[in-house]
């Protein structure tokens, strides 16, 4: 079942387009990971996505009943996260605010909704943790939580494990497949190629226009995978 | 001690004092939350670029020989936090530079005004008490009482109902948006709010001082305590605290009473930071 449909969009400004030609499609449950050097207009897709800025050209369409204020959205962090003082329920708990329109409280619903997904992520010990206490991994649970909270169907990641070790990466692309197979659709934006060919069930690599889109089976054949993912391996050492 | 209760029993039956005393608490009220907000989001010098503007906008005020200057000074302080907020969202140094910019050239621009334009004999008696407050909090009618408590009213009743939203949008502007809630809106209301407090904290602590109304009980509060809720409510605490502690003092001691209160609302701060090094980490 189709929920986004990318059709010859282009993205930018009105001085300059950033990036286009973009063609692809997301369904439900796919795993999407989205690549691209630095500048190729990866976060620009993103505002696009999430229906924060208008694409220059083309058509953005989201399908079968599908909007695009139902995608969980996991920014990167900002300076003003590291060090603010909220506890970990108070922000999982703000996930849900888009549900609560004029009313100026939360509900009991709502809250419940919040601890279900603390349960879900493993984080229920924390609830009364202040954020700028845990680690970074945690720190990323936490706004996983509250983007489920706004969504049961779509998340989308912007480079979720910079900043955190090995292990931590590990654990949270373990917890990202782990919601994935529970049925939500996975869109991430990474610099990781060896992770993305990991988990992911497609790939779409974009430049100053898209470069490739199709399965990740389809991309480790193709010759731009293939030479982007040997670039990644020799500095890697 | 008796003397003590005597003097203050003797000051406090004049309704000017009485009418002080209600409006500083209230001012101390809704500058410590907001301050809150302020800081976290780094906001915290729009205070000081405000309230230069707000005395510019005085000074204009009073040249022109408006009778009731909250006419022009209002709606040039909200006009000019709009603009502050608006440009200070994502470019970090224009912001700051946009701030600086508009503090000192509004001071500058205010204070040639009253010196091509005097109005009353003693220029600098004015000029200090319009920045440190001084005297004005001891002239309020009871016009301004009520306006004070009126706007206080409002800023209060906008904080509880809109909360969980400013909490949002201060916290991670960014997913707020992308869940389809309008967080333009409520930094619009932030900006809004903060020139209403500044506005009416002019009286009480003058220009200069309005910053530390707004940031210190916050870093206070956020030395101890680890949820936005609690920083909140202990914000608001320490800082109606050092507003009557600030008040009976400076009538006791004869000192100025913004910056006694600003200087209590300092000492509650250095405590504050000392437990918090002792203790090593505060509890949640």
């Amino acid at each position: 079942m189709e929920q986004i449909i990318c059709k010859d969009a282009a993205l930018g400004y009105e001085d300059g387009i950033v990036t286009e030609e973009l063609n692809f499609t997301v369904s439900s449950g796919d795993y999407l990971c989205i690549l691209g050097e630095n500048g190729s207009g990866k976060s620009t897709l993103i505002k696009a996505l999430l229906g924060l800025k208008p694409q220059v050209r083309g058509e953005i369409t989201y399908t079968n009943g599908f909007s695009s204020k139902e995608i969980g959205y996991l920014p990167q962090q900002t300076p003003v996260q590291r060090d603010f003082p909220a506890s970990v329920r108070e922000i999982v708990l703000s996930g849900c605010l888009s549900k609560t329109g004029f009313r100026p409280f939360y509900n009991a619903k709502e809250k419940e909704l919040a601890h279900k997904n603390m349960h879900r992520l493993g984080i229920c010990d924390l609830e009364k943790r202040c954020y700028r206490d845990l680690s970074g991994g945690q720190q990323q649970r936490v706004l996983l939580a509250r983007a489920l909270c706004a969504t049961e169907k779509m998340l989308l990641l912007d480079e979720p494990v910079t900043g955190l070790d090995p292990h931590a990466q590990n654990d949270l692309y373990e917890l990202i497949a782990k919601l994935n197979k529970s049925g939500i659709t996975i869109i991430m934006v990474s610099h990781d190629i060896s992770s993305a060919v990991k988990y992911a069930s497609h790939i779409l690599h974009i430049g100053r226009k898209q470069l490739f889109f199709g399965s990740k089976n389809d991309y480790m054949t193709s010759k731009i995978g293939r030479s982007f993912i040997e670039t990644e391996a020799q500095e890697n050492g | 001690m008796a003397e003590i209760f005597t003097k203050l029993q003797y000051y406090f039956s004049f309704p000017f004092v009485r009418y002080a005393l209600i409006v500083g608490l209230l001012i101390a009220l809704c500058s410590s939350l907001l301050g809150v907000t302020l800081v976290l989001k780094r906001f915290s010098f729009i205070g000081d670029g405000l309230s230069h503007v707000a005395f510019g906008a005085m000074a204009v005020a009073s040249v022109v020989r408006l009778t009731n200057n909250m006419l022009l000074v209002l709606p040039v302080t909200v006009l000019s936090a709009v603009l502050l907020l608006r440009t200070g969202q994502n470019t970090k140094i224009k912001g700051d530079a946009a701030v600086a910019m508009i503090s000192v050239g509004a001071l500058a621009i205010g204070y040639m005004l009253m010196n091509l334009f005097p109005n009353s004999a003693n220029i600098s008696a004015d000029v200090c008490s319009t920045l440190f407050g001084s005297t004005l909090i001891l002239t309020l009618t009871p016009f301004d009482v009520w306006l004070c408590i009126g706007m206080s009213a409002v800023v209060l009743v906008m904080f509880v109902l809109f909360y969980n939203k400013i909490f949002s949008v201060t916290f991670d502007e960014s997913f707020t948006k992308a869940t389809g809630v309008n967080a333009d809106a409520y930094n619009l209301v932030i900006a809004i709010i903060t020139a209403l407090i500044i506005v009416l904290a002019m009286n009480l602590v003058g220009s200069l001082l309005i910053s530390a109304l707004i940031i210190f009980p916050a870093l206070s509060a956020m030395r101890l305590f680890r949820s936005f809720r609690g920083v909140m409510i202990c914000s608001a605490v320490i800082s109606v605290v050092c507003a009557a502690a600030g008040i009976i003092i400076s009538i006791l001691a004869s000192t100025p009473v913004g910056s006694t209160i600003v200087s209590a609302d300092i000492v509650v701060f250095l405590v504050f930071w000392l437990i918090s090094a002792f203790t090593g980490r505060a509890k949640a």
